[in-house]
């Protein structure tokens, strides 16, 4: 029995191993083609580079313009993030708070919008943000705080829902306001479905591609997802210098990971049961 | 407590108003363009009643592009979730490093789709070339040049990117199952197997009511992966429903036929996803 449970478990581990190569596998290859000039890419895809040679990160990092496109990919990350985990907190906490008809009403609304595809709204919205003069990095910011304001009205109403009002009562009593209660008892409780929210919002965000290809493809204002096009050619593809940015694309997404795990994972599974 | 309407409206104004404007107009608007001759350039648009939607239906490319679609759908959210259902088996086992390699296996999912689109197109095109030059498996060669390749290659990507996120979805739930059920099984003579089918797997209903119904609505609105990855090419062959739509409108400027074909896209992602949300959500017993 005991000697079966070993075979059992080394195979098991053997399978896992088996499995975490295939899934890193991708990354493994882009890192040691990174390396390599394009006439060694030619040569072959699969060898080991011949020197370590950083000459494709410096080209890349330059072409890429690689501070200048973190910047901006973390302005809109960032200021977007805020907003909504700031914004969509109070919003859910007045529908829950106020059990009205409007309430019902505007809490449904948002919920029925997870399922509209961006592609059934893309043109008339990139019409009406032409009009009132919001093709512009501010103008993508307000867009996404709306596009965004569905999910995580519904994460912090779900949970908001089963926070007991006695103690926003008792507050209330003691003479504070509702503005007051909100941002003194209703935030500290909510502390941990916020960082759920804002894990989520972080990573659509940092990846989002086609509304910041609308608005803001212009020179300077590229975020990181945007810079990257510029290796791969419809006709010619810089391979060399093209793994080298992937590899300096995929980075900080990495870096956060590592930093984040913890949160990462839980904020993913709340995010995904309870949505 | 005082509650007045004046913070009801104030605290719901930011993502009312940013709604309205992401959201709610454009919908609005955008079903009214659907019946316009509208070309994105021009302000003034004429009604012309149910033209583009008849033209949407006549139009080929669209046709297959809905074919594909649903296709690429269907087999990707069976190779998502039953690879993330595998992989949620089996570091749940106690094994050495389950931890790490739970890690490993979500990874993908953080990376976005635009680099994980152009990281696959060098694998399955150069890599999957070599290695099938090298040992002689012919069918390794030549990916990206036939519908068929492509469309595996998009399989393989979103399975390779999404079964992470579907496994975290389904170890929450196995670790939800109670010890003492599988025990009680036990007792009562029920093998592994036996233990597996018929107390873990009906426990599982909600966990996959969720992991298809995600799997489902992010495959119908996969557009950076097929993007970068194909292009849609060869010759338009996987050119996903998202793809046909952008190029409807930008490409051929023919603003009131995307827009229709947008409203069609709307239709048929809501009714198969609540259809599948309902079918599954009755098969969920209770704990």
């Amino acid at each position: 029995m005991k000697k079966n449970q070993i075979i059992k478990k080394s195979i098991l581990f053997a399978v896992c191993i088996l499995l975490a190569f295939v899934f890193v596998f991708p990354i493994i290859i882009l890192l040691l083609n990174s390396f390599k000039s394009l006439k060694e890419i030619y040569m072959s895809v699969l060898s080991l580079p011949d020197a370590l040679n950083f000459d494709n990160y410096k080209q890349a990092f330059s072409e890429l313009d690689y501070f200048r496109s973190i910047r901006n990919s973390l302005t809109v990350t960032i200021t977007v993030t805020a907003a909504n985990v700031l914004c969509c907190s109070m919003a859910a906490w007045v529908l829950v708070r106020y059990k009205t008809r409007t309430s019902t009403i505007i809490f449904t609304a948002f919920s029925v919008a997870i399922l509209v595809p961006f592609q059934c709204v893309m043109l008339p919205l990139l019409s009406l943000m032409g009009k009132l003069h919001l093709i512009s990095m501010p103008g993508l910011m307000l867009v996404n705080l709306g596009f965004g304001s569905s999910m995580s009205i519904i994460l912090f109403h779900g949970f908001i829902k089963n926070v007991p009002a006695e103690l926003e009562e008792a507050a209330a009593i003691d003479g504070a306001g509702q503005i007051r209660v909100f941002f003194t008892i209703v935030m500290p409780l909510i502390r941990g479905i916020s960082a759920t929210v804002a894990i989520l919002c972080v990573m659509s965000l940092w990846n989002d591609y086609l509304l910041p290809s609308l608005t803001i493809n212009k020179k300077g204002l590229q975020t990181l997802p945007l810079k990257t096009f510029l290796f791969f050619g419809a006709y010619t593809k810089k391979w060399n210098l093209g793994s080298a940015a992937l590899v300096m694309a995929i980075v900080p997404v990495v870096i956060f990971y590592v930093c984040c795990q913890k949160y990462i994972v839980k904020g993913v599974t709340e995010g995904a049961v309870k949505g | 407590m005082r509650k007045s309407k004046g913070v009801f409206w104030l605290f719901l104004a930011p993502c009312l108003l940013t709604f309205l404007l992401a959201v709610v107009i454009p919908m609005l608007t955008g079903i009214y363009y659907s019946f316009t001759d509208w070309d994105g350039v021009h302000s003034n648009c004429d009604f012309v009643g149910l033209r583009n939607y008849i033209k949407v239906f006549q139009d080929s490319y669209f046709r297959n592009s809905f074919v594909f679609t649903i296709l690429f759908v269907i087999v990707s959210v069976c190779t998502v979730n039953i690879l993330a259902f595998g992989l949620a088996l089996l570091v749940t086992q106690k094994i050495a490093g389950s931890n790490l390699f739970r890690s490993i296996y979500f990874m993908p999912n953080l990376v976005g789709g635009v680099l994980v689109g152009f990281a696959w197109q060098f694998i399955v095109r150069d890599v999957f070339d070599s290695i099938g030059q090298m040992l002689h498996m012919d069918f390794l060669r030549g990916w990206l040049s036939t519908q068929m390749t492509g469309f595996w290659a998009m399989v393989i990507v979103v399975t390779w990117q999404m079964s992470g996120y579907m496994m975290l979805v389904y170890i929450a739930q196995i670790q939800n199952i109670p010890d003492n059920l599988l025990e009680a099984a036990a007792i009562d003579g029920a093998s592994g197997f036996q233990q597996f089918l018929k107390v873990k797997l009906p426990l599982m209903m909600p966990a996959f009511t969720i992991g298809l119904f995600l799997t489902m609505t992010n495959c119908f609105k996969l557009y950076d992966q097929n993007l970068t990855l194909t292009n849609g090419g060869p010759s338009k062959s996987t050119e996903m429903l998202t793809m046909n739509i952008y190029n409807t409108a930008f490409v051929t400027n023919q603003y009131g036929q995307a827009q229709a074909k947008g409203i069609i896209f709307l239709i048929v992602v809501a009714l198969i996803t609540v259809s599948q949300l309902l079918t599954t959500k009755k098969r969920e017993v209770e704990m």
